[in-house]
């Protein structure tokens, strides 16, 4: 799960992470009220979307009086913002954050993410702050700093000093880093982050530590033991038929392409995307109804693949293991007469029960074609919907 | 000969008197696994289907003799779980529970270290040695004894190379499901350095997905420390960059860990990559004549 910029500070000024005085505004008469509130300007105004790029696609804007922070708060709120990160749609600015300028000596970078390769947290740092990471990584990797934390201590105070000199802190600097980077990491682990990256980390021309922006992902796992952020979910930032999936413990994500697909198990719906692909076609969906599916779930996942209006058929690919393929079967018949499937659909089912399974579909007097596995099954889809689209072209 | 698990594999259930941990107590019991008991907190003294229940695991190990574990508790219990089997010496825990927080098996881990217990997953489908012993959840009916060795990230993905393998009539010595997870017990190298020193196991099929390096690295491993044929699918050809597909392991995030890259890699190393999920076993079979 994501979280705006101002929530992610929120968390962070909880845990004692030192970031900059700001308040979220809806409205524009609201951000001249808090801009007075925040004391002497200038201000900052900053569009809260949940994507990147925000300053170079004029998110952000820098204002000296309260008016206008007043007025860029009115040329933002209402816009779509489009940056590299929110595809070529962009995404409508709900709410900004009005925060205190900055007077800012340095711009550094420092994150926090789980290490799959060593199993443990890693703190990232560069002094390449307030730039694409992403770059600084492929081209002068020496110049990110890494630290993997062991989870029983923590981040040691040695740890914190080496990252802080190697950033070229000096004096009271160094231990206001340590105290950012405990803080950090604290916020970290009892939130139970799956990424935390703060970039830019300032120093201030007064000498202070900052995270003048902040973003944080969750292990969504974990939301059950943190309420207060499961409730900072901005359900306007998110794929609606992903939202409606997730209710029903569905795990769906659109794509491009014009074949829904229905399966069971992540890496066989993966791959049941790779083999449409490969028998040139373009899948529309990744959907896995998980193992224990019920009539329910499997008609549910038939409403939200016929949802997306680019749908112009169906592969149902189901390895029943402890999942029975006359069940499945079943879920299939009562989802195709409720829903009303006018698209090819082809139903490819292997596993435990799957003669009754076949027989089922067989005498459902539905139009479904069966195959005989993955292949099969791919090359069926995708002629079908071949067919299809060049008889509609024909008109 | 197999890895790992056999005939006199001692296997007790984490969780038995859930309906999951339960139906699967069934299954193996039923595919004829040395099923010896379980642990649920609190129903100590108890009996369910047969099977003794006892409060801890170091009561069950202590009765039984039990040498493998299967946890089948909840996400927010399950690191708990595997820590209270690691202590009670269990040397292999295989954990089929999906959904636990990554920041609990960082701290798992970090507590297995230096222990002489194994960890297969978490969230895997287990590990099945065909006609001898089943720890998870596979259909029990796909495998047949044979001289393939299968490891996967993936649960239904390796049943799908199972089948294929089955239907072509070909077995498998030991299939292991090492789960999706981030952070995980027994990875690809450890899997693939057993069935290289297993005498029953001929050749590996190696199943991926994108994410990660874990391919990467056994595909090094492979090219450098193995004389056994492999082959191996990488699932996710497809999937958009920064997207979670299911499997808290399979994100591709800043351009790493894609299925190109990681085919790319595979095959720099010798292992012959199966180019669709249909394949996976004509494609061993393309390198290697049992």
């Amino acid at each position: 799960m994501n979280v705006h910029e101002y929530q992610a500070k929120e968390i962070l000024r909880n845990y004692g992470v030192p970031v900059p005085d700001g308040h979220v505004c809806y409205n524009s008469a609201s951000a001249r009220d808090w801009a007075r509130r925040l004391g002497e300007g200038p201000w900052v105004v900053k569009a809260q979307i949940h994507a990147g790029g925000r300053g170079k696609a004029g998110g952000i804007k820098l204002a000296s009086s309260r008016d206008e922070v007043r007025n860029h708060a009115r040329s933002l709120l209402g816009t779509t913002l489009v940056t590299p990160q929110t595809g070529p749609e962009g995404k409508a600015v709900k709410r900004v954050l009005v925060e205190k300028g900055i007077h800012i000596a340095r711009e550094l970078y420092v994150s926090l993410l789980v290490d799959r390769s060593t199993g443990q947290v890693t703190l990232m740092a560069s002094t390449e702050g307030g730039v694409n990471i992403e770059e600084v990584a492929a081209t002068q990797p020496e110049k990110i700093l890494h630290e993997s934390i062991a989870p029983l201590t923590g981040m040691t105070p040695f740890q914190c000093r080496k990252i802080a000199f190697k950033l070229g802190f000096v004096g009271k600097e160094v231990a206001k880093a340590q105290n950012f980077f405990t803080r950090l990491y604290e916020a970290f682990v009892s939130s139970d982050c799956s990424l935390l990256e703060v970039n830019p980390l300032v120093l201030t021309e007064e000498g202070e530590l900052l995270a003048l922006d902040a973003k944080l992902n969750f292990d969504d796992n974990a939301l059950y033991r943190h309420p207060r952020i499961r409730d900072m979910r901005d359900y306007d930032e998110e794929d609606p038929n992903e939202i409606e999936a997730s209710q029903y413990d569905l795990s769906y994500i659109a794509l491009d392409g014009n074949i829904g697909c229905l399966v069971n198990g992540a890496g066989l719906a993966m791959a049941t995307m790779d083999i449409i692909k490969h028998c040139g076609g373009e899948p529309a969906n990744f959907l896995d109804v998980g193992g224990g599916a019920s009539i329910e779930r499997v008609t549910e996942a038939f409403k939200i693949i016929l949802s997306d209006p680019k749908i112009e058929g169906i592969l149902v690919n189901i390895f029943g293991g402890i999942m029975k393929c006359d069940v499945i079967a079943t879920g299939v018949i009562t989802a195709a007469r409720q829903v009303g499937i006018t698209v090819p659909l082809v139903v490819r089912l292997e596993g435990t029960n799957v003669a009754l399974g076949k027989q089922l579909l067989a005498e459902s007097g539905l139009d479904i074609v069966a195959a005989d596995g993955m292949a099969d099954a791919a090359e069926k889809i995708v002629g079908a919907v071949r067919t299809r689209v060049a008889g509609k072209a024909r008109g | 000969m197999s890895i790992l698990v056999d005939k006199s594999t001692r296997v007790m259930t984490q969780g038995i008197t859930g309906a999951t941990g339960l139906f699967h107590a069934h299954g193996a019991r039923d595919y004829g696994t040395c099923m010896v008991g379980g642990v649920t907190p609190g129903k100590g003294g108890d009996e369910v289907d047969g099977f003794p229940i006892f409060d801890t695991v170091e009561e069950a190990v202590a009765a039984t003799d039990a040498n493998a574990s299967v946890i089948y508790v909840p996400p927010p219990f399950a690191a708990d779980a595997i820590m209270e089997a690691v202590d009670a010496g269990v040397e292999l825990i295989c954990c089929i529970t999906e959904g636990i927080p990554v920041l609990d098996m960082v701290r798992v881990k970090a507590y297995m270290q230096g222990s002489g217990s194994r960890l297969i997953g978490p969230n895997c489908p287990g590990i099945i040695t065909p006609d001898q012993c089943k720890i998870g959840i596979m259909p029990g009916y796909i495998h047949t004894p044979g001289p393939v060795g299968v490891i996967s990230r993936s649960g239904t993905l390796t049943y799908e190379a199972v089948w294929q393998l089955t239907s072509l009539g070909v077995g498998q010595s030991t299939c292991v499901g090492i789960g999706g997870y981030p952070v995980h017990g027994t990875d690809f190298i450890d899997c693939l350095a057993l069935f290289e020193e297993d005498p029953q196991t001929e050749a590996v099929i190696l199943i991926g997905e994108i994410g990660g390096s874990a391919e990467e690295e056994a595909a090094r491993f492979v090219k450098d420390q193995m004389s056994k044929p492999v082959a191996a699918f990488i699932a996710g050809r497809t999937a958009p960059p920064g997207k979670r597909m299911g499997h808290a392991g399979a994100i591709i995030s800043g351009g790493r860990g894609t299925a190109a890259e990681k085919v790319a890699c595979l095959e720099e190393c010798g292992i012959k990559v199966a180019a669709s999920p249909a394949e996976m076993a004509s494609t061993l079979l393309s390198i290697y004549r049992p």
